[in-house]
């Protein structure tokens, strides 16, 4: 009684039990993957023990699968049921940002955890619902996860699967026999995917693409194409150029206004180009050279205000946002865009769809009344804007929601002469209205210009506010107006380009302009005594 | 049809005696109720314990061989309440249902079962959805236990420990005359592991024969005088023969070494965590031989005194292992000890575990060191003792910020968002209403993005929680009731609620012909054939049954903007009493299980199919998102443009897509954007159709060669198909 119980060598083989745990997406198979690891283990002689927690968190939350497993003895071992920290082997994590939750709860260890992820994104809603970019950021959790792993396998296992037409788990389960994490041969793998019937052929097929990218430690480093920033450098020279086609007298004029853009500054000639491209897509070559005009004399600005010094950001970011400006979204951007022949033929194969089947496609067109304006000659549409129940009448006609079969000759012939309407653009009330807020929005920049350079930026910049279609067009707008204002207020002082940056981002991050509003008033609260 | 299908599995409940059944905790289960004679089963669906209904359904055909007569009943009550059979015949009898919302709503029966007592032994299998992945408020069955004494088993998480605690349930019931509940703990339910079998044995008398020959006894019922007869005997003979038969059967079990000066008390379930504490410790091997005295609590209610005290014998410190509040056991052992005049042994608990919240692994291991830590330093290994200083790891990056939170949603497709999708036009345009939400799927309408109503009560007890509103005012208090809430309880609870109560409210019935949120299985109003259970009951005419005049149906709930018009007129309407819109659609789960073969065989077969897919037009999209705020399907997510003027990430639909329309139609209804199309692939196109087809494409061709030929173009080449 009482008497100290003389100490026992600590059991190494409890030091043996393999704890692997998988954490995936509700709905990404995880069920699947785990029998199949529970038949791998049983196939090799192991004991193994598997639990996963069912329920709501299966439908798109996340969800954990445990198994731990050790060469069968005939007396059975005392398993866990849940993963704990610091106590995991393998984990496999079905989307990257699983694997941070993984690294986050502390299953990831250096001492012991091989870590496999799929690094594609399954976007949360929270990621998605933001009007600017609010995905996570993938780099974090690369970063991460190669200090917190022992080994860290990581690769695309999701496109593995589609292109063979199967699903995640069975890329996983490759990427778990290429790991050799575990002591089985291969061939007992592919003998759990054939058991369990059907579609195994295609699995057997993402199975073989991921085990040898897992065996070769094949790491796709290429970073998830992050957000374009017009200050971040510009990697010259871009992608192959597409092939340009057209009648010949085009394509020398296009030639020739190529031939301008080495007049720009070295660091804004890769996006003028592509605002080149997209100015003369959107309109003509003449729209092209109006642009070039426009942004030729941004630049001597920008060189006049020492723009050397800045790597000439001021062009960068006009060369930009001038582009997004002048090739607005109006009707015939959307009919023109819906009626090219480049289309059929990538929806079709976006659809994987073979020769003998068809394709129809089906738009979703819902044009209100101050659309149709738009469309109009500037003073007719002015006119007709300017009387309210004219506009009623029309909005009763017109609102509607239309569905439109474009693989059909009848609604094609309606967009396609929507599109036509390109030729008179120039003279519609859109455009004017157009061009005299960009008149206004390009003359604030360039008077800031000489005195603050960044906040001339900065300026430019705010026009990543305008975007949508009707309502959310309006909001954009009303943002756009409001991040001015509050750019307004700010001027004069050293901070006035942080305020704005600041404001931009504010004005991203909810759609009703909530953190924007709450900005302002920060702006407010020392610029002017109290509230403006 | 349920969501898993068991067909396969169920075969093996058929092996006999000596052979190893391999599979999941919950199929254990119900191979250990066919080999105990079990006369009747029944219960209601749920986590953790849904697969354990679906199970017995798919071995309905096995049971009716046996004479077992399977249940599914309309709700846990109903279930409870089915164990009346047990009363005054001797047949045994097992349900089943999740706690502990499942054991609230059964409460009136277990109760009045409980007071009368059993003669047949009766079972209750409560699927204890407690800690991670529970989607219920975190509370205990086990106080159900104690207040209708109702002797509560908490087995050893493994497959013998789990199918010998049936066999002395049932055992332990018949002889104490008293109910038995039996925990299984969310991971439980879905452990994959291995044990003898035994033969199936049928019923020694079905109910079938029972009917024949019924049976009385007055004083079994639950009224005066027989009431207060009842709670005396509980305490004079159930308690004491039930003690018994757990001492004489050993139902607690002992591990380690008979004498200590510290030991461990467990709940059962808690026997693996606790293990793996020791084994981390280097206190116990691999099969579990450990070091420490433990005494495992296979049974947790009733606490047996003397079998606590025996194991308290000599010791210094005894631990309490203990999952969530209030600390029950700790405060009876505390009481035990405390009459005993034990003032040697000191009790701990709650001092070294959290109060609060599941036992996980790292939790259980730091508990029990801090507890040997505290009373026996020695048993400790040197390395826990005296630790290294660790090695300074290099830190790792904080994620918290990258990782984003993923709350479980709607699935691909489904037909409750265009629902939610409406309501959140209606609300832009009306502003924000009183909403009140009900158990089931669509209670994810609370998360991102359309973050919709504020409380949610019950099953079934949406419209009744916003009864204070019923009396109406400005606006109209808006609530929700998923199909299988409305007939479970609802029906009455919130329907008869508001028409007795002239409620000027409105009620969204959200029918998606299942069970959806639990598996899938078919209710009343199923629109689905079902062998043995009788389905296509209208929610419509059930609702007008009980005197609601204002009823709309909507067939088609991606409809949004007729859901949208139909939810603006029930909040406008001059009609007095509640207002009824029963939106239907099927689940897309079972939807897409059902017709996915059917359609693959009809294009096998060179039939003509259309698989419809959504897409977006890159290039017209403009990034702003407004329809992900509408949206939140797993299969509309976000893609970056290959596009260096892009500031933001523009729309995607990933081939996940079933087509099932809401972006269309909600890109039309809210006038967002002209971006979203859908294309129909058409396999097996008739020949007049194809030359259809031919002809328009041909023209439409002619027509974009000739813009084209006038235009300048760049020729990307089409990207391979996937």
């Amino acid at each position: 009684m009482n008497a100290p119980v003389p100490p026992i060598a600590r059991d190494t083989r409890v030091e043996s039990i393999v704890k692997l745990a998988v954490m995936a997406v509700g709905g990404q198979g995880g069920g699947v993957l785990n029998g199949w690891i529970v038949d791998l283990a049983e196939r090799n002689g192991y004991a193994v023990q598997a639990t996963s927690v069912a329920g709501v968190a299966q439908r798109t939350g996340a969800t954990i699968y445990y198994v731990e497993m050790l060469p069968d003895t005939g007396t059975p071992p005392v398993f866990a049921l849940a993963p704990a920290e610091g106590d995991v082997d393998i984990l496999i994590a079905a989307e990257l940002m699983e694997a941070g939750r993984a690294i986050l709860r502390g299953f990831v260890t250096p001492e012991r955890t091989t870590l496999i992820a799929s690094t594609h994104r399954n976007l949360a809603t929270l990621e998605k619902v933001a009007p600017g970019d609010g995905r996570g950021d993938p780099s974090e959790v690369r970063k991460a996860a190669a200090i917190a792993a022992r080994e860290f396998i990581a690769f695309d296992m999701e496109a593995m699967a589609l292109a063979s037409g199967s699903v995640i788990s069975a890329s996983l389960f490759g990427a778990l026999a290429g790991s050799g994490a575990l002591p089985f041969p291969a061939e007992s793998y592919r003998d759990c995917i054939r058991a369990s019937g059907r579609g195994a052929e295609a699995s057997l097929a993402a199975f073989e693409l991921a085990r040898t990218a897992a065996e070769a430690r094949v790491q796709d480093t290429a970073p998830d194409p992050g957000p374009n920033t017009a200050s971040a450098p510009a990697p010259d020279p871009g992608p192959p150029a597409p092939r340009l086609t057209g009648p010949e007298t085009l394509r020398a004029a296009y030639a020739a206004l190529e031939a301008r853009l080495a007049r720009l500054p070295p660091e804004a000639q890769h996006i003028a180009r592509a605002g080149l491209r997209k100015v003369v897509d959107f309109q003509d070559t003449a729209y092209g050279a109006e642009y070039l005009d426009l942004l030729e004399a941004l630049a001597a600005k920008d060189r006049n205000a020492g723009g050397a010094q800045h790597a000439h950001a001021f062009t960068q970011a006009a060369a930009k946002y001038l582009a997004n400006a002048m090739a607005y979204d109006d009707l015939p951007h959307v009919a023109d865009h819906k009626t090219r022949v480049a289309r059929m033929p990538r929806i079709a194969a976006e659809l994987a769809a073979r020769p003998e089947t068809l394709v129809q496609v089906t738009e979703y067109l819902h044009p209100g009344a101050p659309e149709f304006v738009s469309l109009m000659p500037a003073r007719l549409g002015a006119f007709v804007e300017s009387r309210p129940s004219l506009m009623r009448a029309l909005d009763r006609l017109v609102n509607r929601g239309r569905r439109m079969r474009t693989d059909r000759l009848p609604s094609f012939l309606l967009l396609y002469a929507v599109a036509g309407l390109r030729r008179w653009r120039r003279s519609l009330l859109r455009h004017r209205r157009e061009r005299a807020h960009m008149a206004a929005w390009l003359d604030t920049a360039t008077t800031r210009l000489p005195k603050n350079y960044e906040h001339a930026v900065e300026t430019l910049k705010i026009r990543r506010l305008v975007k949508g279609y009707s309502d959310t067009h309006a909001r954009g707008l009303s943002k756009f107006d409001r991040a001015m204002a509050g750019a307004q207020l700010v001027e004069g002082r050293d901070d006035a380009a942080q305020w704005t940056a600041r404001l931009i981002a504010a004005a991203l991050a909810d759609p009703a302009g909530t953190a924007l509003d709450g900005a302002l008033d920060t702006i407010r609260s020392f610029t002017t005594q109290g509230r403006a | 049809m349920a969501e898993r299908s068991f067909r396969k599995e169920v075969e093996q409940l058929r092996i006999g005696a000596g052979q190893t059944f391999r599979g999941e905790g919950i199929l254990a289960i119900t191979k250990a109720l066919l080999e105990n004679r079990v006369g009747y089963v029944g219960g209601y669906q749920g986590a953790p314990i849904s697969h354990l209904m679906d199970v017995l359904a798919d071995a309905e055909e096995l049971m009716g061989e046996l004479g077992i007569r399977f249940e599914a009943n309309a709700s846990e009550a109903a279930a409870a309440a089915m164990l009346a059979a047990s009363v005054h015949y001797p047949i045994r009898g097992a349900v089943t249902f999740k706690g502990p919302v499942g054991v609230n709503v059964a409460s009136d029966a277990l109760a009045n079962l409980a007071s009368g007592g059993v003669t047949g032994g009766a079972l209750v299998i409560v699927g204890e959805d407690y800690g991670e992945g529970s989607s219920i408020m975190q509370e205990r069955s086990h106080a159900f236990a104690t207040k209708s004494q109702i002797w509560l088993l908490d087995p050893r998480p493994n497959l013998p420990s789990l199918t010998r605690a049936v066999r002395y349930g049932f055992e332990l019931s018949e002889a104490s005359n008293t109910p038995v509940m039996m925990l299984m703990r969310i991971r439980s339910c879905h452990v994959h592991g291995s044990f003898t079998a035994q033969d199936n044995a049928a019923p020694p008398l079905t109910v079938r024969e029972a009917l024949a020959n019924p049976r009385r006894d007055t004083r079994r019922i639950v009224l005066p005088p027989y009431s207060y007869l009842h709670e005396k005997e509980k305490i004079e003979k159930r308690l004491p023969a039930a003690l018994d038969y757990i001492r004489a059967n050993r139902l607690n079990e002992r591990f380690g070494p008979d004498e200590g000066r510290v030991g461990i008390v467990l709940q059962g379930g808690m026997y693996n965590a606790v293990i793996r504490a020791l084994q981390r410790l280097g206190l116990a091997d691999l099969h579990g031989e450990t070091q420490v005295p433990l005494y495992v609590m296979n049974v947790a209610y009733p606490v047996v005194g003397d079998e606590f005290l025996d194991f308290c014998t000599g010791k210094d410190a005894v631990l309490v292992v203990e999952e969530g509040q209030p600390d029950y056991l700790e405060q009876a052992f505390r009481a035990v000890l405390h009459r005993a005049g034990n003032h040697e042994t000191l009790l701990s608990g709650k001092d070294v575990l959290p109060m609060a919240g599941e036992l996980t692994g790292r939790v259980m291991l730091e508990g029990v060191e801090s507890f040997l830590r505290q009373h026996a330093p020695d048993l400790l290994p040197a390395d826990r003792r005296a630790p290294n200083q660790p090695k300074q790891p290099l830190p790792i990056p904080d994620l918290f910020k990258a990782v984003p939170m993923r709350p479980p949603g709607f699935c691909t497709g489904c037909p409750e968002r265009p629902i939610f999708a409406a309501m959140k036009l209606v609300e832009e345009e009306f502003g924000q209403h009183q909403i009140s939400c009900d158990i089931g799927c669509h209670l994810f309408s609370i998360m991102p993005p359309f973050e919709i109503g504020g409380t949610t009560m019950g099953y079934g007890l949406g419209p009744a929680s916003n009864a204070a509103f019923d009396g109406g005012g400005d606006k109209r208090p808006i609530s929700i009731i998923g199909d299988g809430g409305f007939w479970h309880n609802g029906l009455n609870s919130s329907i008869g609620n508001a028409v007795f109560n002239k409620s000027d409210g409105v009620t969204i019935v959200v029918d998606n012909y299942y069970s959806a949120a639990t598996g899938g299985q078919d209710i009343l109003s199923s629109r689905a054939e079902n062998r043995s259970k009788a389905t296509k009951h209208a929610i419509t005419k059930a609702v007008e049954g009980v005197g609601v005049t204002w009823v709309r149906q909507i067939d088609r709930t991606y409809d949004v903007a007729r859901m949208r018009d139909t939810l603006k007129e029930a909040l406008t309407t001059p009609h007095e009493g509640p207002k009824v819109i029963v939106a239907s659609s099927e689940c897309m789960l079972n939807r897409q299980r059902r017709e996915r073969p059917l359609r693959e065989a009809a294009i096998r077969e060179g039939r003509r199919v259309e698989k419809p897919k959504f897409g977006v037009d890159e290039e017209i999209c403009t990034g702003d998102h407004a329809c992900m705020r509408l949206s939140g399907c797993p299969s509309l997510t976000l893609k970056m443009p290959d596009d260096p003027l892009r500031d933001d990430p523009v729309a995607h639909i990933d081939t996940s897509c079933v087509g099932c329309g809401n972006c269309g139609e909600v890109a039309d209804a809210a006038v967002l954007c002209p971006s979203f199309y859908r294309a129909d692939l058409v396999h097996n196109p008739g020949r007049l159709e194809r030359w259809w087809a031919d002809l328009n494409t041909r023209a439409i061709a002619w027509l974009q060669r000739r813009r084209e030929g006038r235009r300048l173009a760049w020729d990307e080449g089409v990207e391979a198909a996937e």
